[in-house]
């Protein structure tokens, strides 16, 4: 198997040479006389399977393959590579580029982007580019990213529909859906989908970690239509958390409730060891999250609905006793 | 994909490479490929064998060695690196992308240009396609950190403990930083408890570099490769907590020993815990939708605690 292998390689690397090399189309039977490899094809129809199976492999690695005729008196296509599509263009990157650059590739601890990232550089370096070595002691490092995320980059690429099922973070529930992708946002940590939910009639954000099947395009290519002036991470800042808009009063006793201060808005000092803070939040339950770790450090004084959202689960845990 | 196509790739990306590295080892080439140098020798024999039509001996790409060095000529047709694929301009984008999220750690600038430059090159790759939010927290502590780093200096800093919620201030020696779930972290070594410690970004609330250069012992250079964000020891305390349905995000949030689904949509979770302190604010910040099982002496003091918190409320009991 190697062997065959090997000689099947050796074949599509003259095919690559001879059709990067010729100005005019070749037919199928000068490329069969041209290219060593074709000669011991037992057949014309084993021929044509070999040169169908050729052709779809170059394609299918991003060599772009034309198909044309030289005059208008030929009547079978000829085939050549288009040499300006075909390399990578010029490329030239400052040292501080290239370095961030390198960085950048090796951020992955998923193998698979890992490997991507590596064959990327090693092409940026043949095209010249020098990779300088990363800046010692800086070493950011990517979570082991979600496998759909190539699929789905492909997907909003070439416009198409894509399905997948997905499991929904409140109720644990596995679905499958069909969507328009616009767009991948990286928001915080992880990375989302942001497109229009085919079944919901709607825009829709999607959690990349959440979506358990590898997705699948279906349709013809160029469907999808975004929005103008579509602001990804805009759209997902505004599912991930509505603005916090509401303020609530807290009193922190002095020197604790670390995190609050930070978050306030403003802070006074009031008296008998403790400070008043002025806290954002969205709604009561979101202002109960942020406040209860702080256990009797931290007290809410209003507004009163947000007091009971506190007051009220404070009472449930004592309960457990 | 085939053998056949595996292996095209790596071939049209070596002949380009090794135009513009003559005189390379095999060893470096087999490692900048990542395989091993018996595949690159039997990859250079494949090239050797190809060319123009004709294949005369002026046809055929030459490969020639120096020793254990390697050069090659003669293959004007390919000496240029095929386009990068989806998947290589996602891997570079993507993670440029996210290093915009961590202001300081990286000159922010540098990031942009490479990003036009790459986009560019890699065609249909641009932020239509993947995009990041531009991190809003204050670039002041990363530059700190990241002068620090490249100045070999001193920093001193006031941190936020929020197990214990103390804010502290000590002197650290930088060693590195890393990211990990959208957060970056420096590990340097703490002069005051004289050891290697990971801190959190978001939680310095001042820092300074100093003038001082930083000292960091050489065997804490060499454990601060293994420190990360917190992992469990098996020493740590085992904590059981029933979470509700509504609840289940702290299995994904923390990490776990083991994860049981319970009769009506709620979990069993059991994780490892350092600090005690630290479980109680767990405890506290879950009311009403979490209990802490076992430990039972832990579960009693979160208890407590709410109690405490809850005579706030009501001075008069």
């Amino acid at each position: 198997l190697p062997i065959v292998s090997s000689r099947r390689t050796e074949r599509l690397l003259n095919l690559v040479i001879c059709l990067l090399h010729t100005r005019s189309y070749l037919t199928a039977e000068r490329i069969r006389e041209l290219v060593p490899g074709y000669d011991d094809a037992p057949s014309d129809d084993a021929f044509k399977r070999a040169f169908e199976r050729d052709k779809e492999d170059l394609r299918d690695l991003g060599i772009p393959l034309e198909t044309g005729t030289n005059s208008a008196f030929d009547d079978e296509p000829g085939y050549r590579i288009a040499r300006g599509d075909y390399a990578l263009p010029d490329l030239t990157l400052e040292p501080d580029e290239a370095a961030v650059v390198g960085l950048a590739a090796r951020m992955w601890t998923s193998a698979t982007m890992g490997e991507a990232a590596t064959r990327a550089l090693r092409k940026l370096e043949a095209a010249g580019v020098e990779v300088a070595p990363l800046p010692d002691g800086l070493q950011p490092r990517l979570e082991p990213t979600d496998a759909s995320l190539q699929p789905l980059a492909e997907a909003v690429r070439d416009g198409r529909v894509v399905t997948f099922d997905y499991r929904t973070g409140r109720d644990n529930v596995e679905s499958r859906r069909t969507v328009e992708p616009w767009g991948l946002v990286w928001w915080h940590g992880r990375w989302y989908l942001v497109g229009h939910d085919r079944d919901r009639a709607d825009t829709r954000v999607f959690r990349l970690s959440r979506v358990v099947s590898t997705p699948k395009p279906t349709g013809p290519t160029g469907v999808v239509r975004r929005p103008a002036d579509l602001d990804l991470a805009a759209v997902v800042a505004s599912y991930d958390a509505a603005a916090p808009v509401l303020t609530a009063s807290v009193r922190v006793r002095a020197q604790r409730g670390h995190g609050l201060r930070r978050a306030a808005t403003t802070v006074t000092a009031v008296l008998d060891g403790w400070d008043l803070v002025e806290l954002p939040y969205r709604d009561p339950a979101h202002l109960a999250d942020l406040v209860l770790p702080y256990g009797a450090d931290a007290v809410v004084e209003a507004p009163a609905d947000a007091v009971d959202a506190v007051v009220e689960r404070l009472v449930a845990l004592a309960g457990t006793r | 994909m085939s053998g056949a196509t595996d292996h095209l790739p790596r071939l049209l990306a070596l002949v380009p490479w090794l135009l513009a590295h003559p005189d390379t080892p095999v060893a470096d080439v087999a490692k900048q490929f990542g395989v091993d140098e018996r595949q690159i020798r039997r990859d250079l024999d494949l090239i050797w064998m190809c060319g123009l039509p004709g294949h005369g001996p002026g046809d055929l790409i030459d490969v020639f060695y120096e020793g254990d060095r390697v050069s090659l000529s003669n293959a004007d047709t390919i000496s240029k690196p095929l386009r990068l694929t989806l998947d290589e301009a996602l891997a570079l984008v993507a993670a440029l992308r996210t290093l915009l999220g961590l202001p300081g750690l990286v000159e922010t600038s540098a990031v942009d240009r490479a990003l036009a430059k790459l986009e560019a090159a890699a065609g249909g790759m641009s932020d239509d396609v993947v995009s990041a939010d531009r991190a809003a927290a204050e670039p002041g502590v990363a530059t700190a950190v990241r002068t620090a780093l490249e100045s070999q200096r001193r920093l001193r800093m006031r941190y936020w403990v929020p197990a214990r919620d103390e804010a502290d201030e000590r002197d650290v020696d930088p060693i590195r930083t890393f990211t990990a779930q959208g957060a970056a972290y420096l590990v340097g070594w703490c002069r005051r408890v004289e050891d290697v410690r990971t801190f959190r970004l978001d939680r310095v609330l001042e820092i300074a570099v100093l003038d001082e250069p930083a000292e960091v012992p050489a065997e804490a250079r060499r454990r601060a490769v293994d420190a990360g964000v917190f992992t469990p020891a098996p020493e740590d305390r085992l904590v059981t907590i029933d979470v509700d349905p509504q609840a289940r995000w702290v299995a994904d949030y923390y990490p776990t020993e083991d994860v049981t689904e319970q009769a009506g949509g709620g979990l069993r979770v059991r994780l490892r815990a350092r600090d005690d302190d630290w479980v109680v604010r767990l405890g506290l910040g879950l009311a009403g939708s979490a209990v802490i099982v076992d430990p039972p002496e832990l579960a009693a003091a979160v208890c407590a605690a709410a109690a405490q918190a809850l005579a706030e409320y009501r001075p008069n009991g």
